[in-house]
């Protein structure tokens, strides 16, 4: 297990590394130049070119790369945000809370209906519930994220008037859990409908694939009762391949977040990401951008080594290869 | 029509050891048989299977198999059970799955639609008639919007951006996904070795967010989103495309191409691309139905499709206002629903061609 783990972490690194050079390039080809936008145009030249120096935007590009990651490295600090000055991690960091809850609550109860109906519609194939869960599945990827957010609001919001329509808390409310959950239902209907659209169909191949294995038979003939085979035999060792998909959830719900958190003005990345794009905050964006691919690549990297503790096979497999 | 055969072979991917075949969907969930897959010793992977053409997940490589407790890890997965599935078979299976039926007659409409926009449309999709903000009536079957123009012919002509933004991204994506993918499987070592890295870089950025950022510094349009999306949607093509290459490599024909002293282009482009030709357009059909939808998203935030040129995205962006959503829903209804109808379209004929194409699949 530890040669395993220390393998995958080993070749993150270049990936990592990767990534933060594409980043940097990406932020290079940007047009305009934030000092252009902050600065009044009636400053004389060499005041702009002061501030310009002092963001050490005249620097050649591979020096402001080594500078950039130096202080990623050494301090964790990725800079200050060209349009509020504050330093980027924080900014982050505060944006971070929101959107992790919008996307946990999303995944939960994505995998809560993915899950039951994928083992349903496996365990009886063919039937109308299997139809309709996979007749489901297909409306669940088709439906744009803020199409089924503005129809929420619409229904919701406007003619029931149940729920609140954006925001995070009620203004001048209390902000208590009661508050908080009322705002946060739409929106993570609608990460969770995507997200069980996603599912449904893995969770009904995987266990399709499994009931048709001979320990199940053994188990239903040695009169063991069908739900306990289905439920307890047979779903053990579907279910262990749904934590891969929580790992690509991870990438997939984060660029549906930026879309979620706009039609719902939730106040996460993703508006940060809007907010950072229109005002051409390039730090703040570079990021953003980073913290994205890097929380990407280490949700993958921790449910491959789950995957890898719980089914012995994917780890040596892994060594054979390595002998190899 | 051989293009399809051979094309269910499975090969070493990249990702994490996930023991079994394809992806889930091309081997487990096709409406045909699951039956249990033969277990085939195969080349002992550290990653097992890449070549799922999966749906949703760009990342499917790194799905589980179709098969967690079926095939040990090591196995290649069902190679063994490669047959042919002719031209007339493979319509008899298509036709078979009747939604997939009907979204191909669905796309074709659209598709005549966006084609003759010119003749259908009732208006110039940009010019301003004498009604502004107008519901349905028999002069503007969709009404007008707040500026007057006519809703109908605009959401007509925006069918031609989804569609033009659908095919396009995705034919950019598959030209240069194939192309890597192939390099990399045939040539192996250290080519091969970059190639993947390059790709697991790309894989991981949130899709969406990279989008959105490269959108915002090239600038909108829509040629410029068909470029980005097709520039970035290629790592997804270029892993599947290699596993297949991968495993296809280790057929004997291919071996026996080598023995005559074929030379490596010839092997390449006639024995090994025509073998993996369907997985690639099994995958790119839900590649398709991803960039419209990424279209639509791109110009609901603003960043795609320009005003006033129209398209489903950036006509639903109105819906922000709180006026429009409460009492003018013809202006956001009829955008959004001819969105769902073409993805789904598009998605329920790319399960249909997974069925059709599956040699598995025998009734």
């Amino acid at each position: 297990m530890l040669t395993y783990v220390l393998r995958r972490l080993l070749t993150a690194v270049p990936v990592l590394l990767g990534v933060t050079v594409i980043n940097f390039i990406i932020m290079r080809m940007a047009p305009g130049n934030p000092v252009d936008m902050l600065v009044s145009p009636k400053l004389p030249a060499a005041a702009a070119e002061a501030r310009r120096l002092a963001l050490g935007l005249n620097e050649p590009a591979y020096v402001q790369y080594g500078l950039w990651l130096k202080n990623l490295l050494l301090h964790g600090d990725l800079g200050y945000s060209l349009i509020t000055y504050e330093p980027v991690t924080r900014v982050i960091f505060d944006r971070m809370g929101p959107t992790l809850l919008l996307m946990g609550t999303a995944l939960a109860l994505g995998l809560l209906v993915a899950v039951p109906l994928g083992v349903l519609s496996a365990t009886r194939q063919y039937s109308k519930l299997d139809y309709l869960a996979s007749t489901g599945s297909f409306l669940g990827l088709s439906v744009p994220g803020f199409f089924l957010g503005l129809g929420l609001i619409y229904l919701f919001a406007i003619q029931l008037q149940w729920l609140p329509s954006g925001g995070m808390t009620e203004l001048g409310g209390s902000g208590g859990f009661v508050d908080r959950l009322r705002h946060l239902i739409l929106p993570a209907l609608v990460l969770a409908a995507a997200v069980a659209g996603r599912c449904i169909r893995y969770v009904r191949s995987s266990m399709l694939e499994i009931l048709g294995h001979d320990y199940l038979r053994t188990a239903r003939a040695k009169g063991v009762r069908e739900t306990l085979v289905v439920g307890r035999h047979a779903m053990r060792n579907a279910l262990i391949p749904i934590v891969t998909v929580i790992g690509l959830e991870m990438s997939v719900l984060l660029g549906g977040a930026v879309v979620v958190e706009q039609v719902f003005a939730w106040p996460g990345i993703g508006q940060l990401t809007l907010s950072s794009i229109m005002s051409r905050d390039y730090s703040t964006l570079m990021g953003l951008n980073l913290v994205a691919a890097v929380s990407v690549i280490a949700v993958n990297l921790a449910t491959d080594f789950i995957y890898a503790a719980v089914d012995p096979r994917v780890r040596t497999s892994y060594e054979g290869e390595g002998a190899a | 029509m051989n293009l399809f055969r051979r094309y269910f072979s499975v090969g070493r991917g990249r990702g994490p050891a996930m023991p079994g075949t394809a992806g889930p969907v091309l081997s487990g969930a096709g409406r045909g048989q699951s039956g249990p897959a033969k277990p085939e010793p195969g080349p002992g992977g550290l990653e097992a299977a890449a070549s799922g053409p999966l749906g949703p997940y760009r990342d499917a490589s790194r799905l589980p198999g179709a098969g967690p407790g079926q095939e040990g890890p090591g196995s290649a997965g069902p190679a063994a059970e490669i047959g042919a599935v002719p031209g007339r078979m493979f319509l008899q299976r298509f036709q078979r799955h009747k939604l997939g039926v009907a979204g191909a007659i669905a796309l074709g409409v659209m598709a005549l639609a966006a084609l003759l926009a010119p003749l259908i449309a009732p208006y110039d999709p940009n010019a301003v008639t004498d009604s502004f903000g107008e519901g349905p009536s028999l002069r503007h079957w969709l009404g007008t919007d707040p500026i007057g123009r006519d809703m109908l012919s605009r959401l007509i002509y925006a069918a031609r951006v989804s569609l033009a933004a659908g095919l396009g991204a995705m034919a950019i994506a598959a030209a240069i996904g194939t192309l890597l993918g192939l390099i990399a499987g045939y040539a192996g070592g250290w080519i091969d070795n970059v190639i993947m890295r390059v790709t697991d870089i790309f894989m991981a950025f949130p899709y969406l967010m990279l989008i959105l950022v490269v959108a915002s510094l090239v600038g909108p349009g829509l040629t410029n989103i068909i470029l980005i999306l097709g520039l970035l949607g290629w790592p997804a093509v270029a892993r599947l495309v290699r596993g297949n290459v991968l495993a296809i490599k280790q057929a004997d024909y291919v071996t026996a191409a080598v023995a005559l002293g074929l030379s490596r282009t010839r092997i390449l482009l006639r024995h090994i691309l025509p073998n993996t030709v369907a997985p690639i357009l099994i995958y790119a059909t839900s590649g398709v139905a991803g960039a419209i939808l990424d279209e639509a998203a791109l110009s609901f935030l603003g960043l795609g499709v320009q005003p006033p040129d129209a398209s489903w995205g950036n006509m639903l962006a109105s819906a922000q206002s709180l006026t429009v959503l409460t009492s003018q829903p013809w202006l956001w209804v009829p955008p959004g629903v001819a969105i769902i109808v073409t993805v789904l379209a598009v998605n329920f004929v790319g399960d249909a061609l997974r069925d059709a194409l599956d040699p598995r699949n025998r009734h």
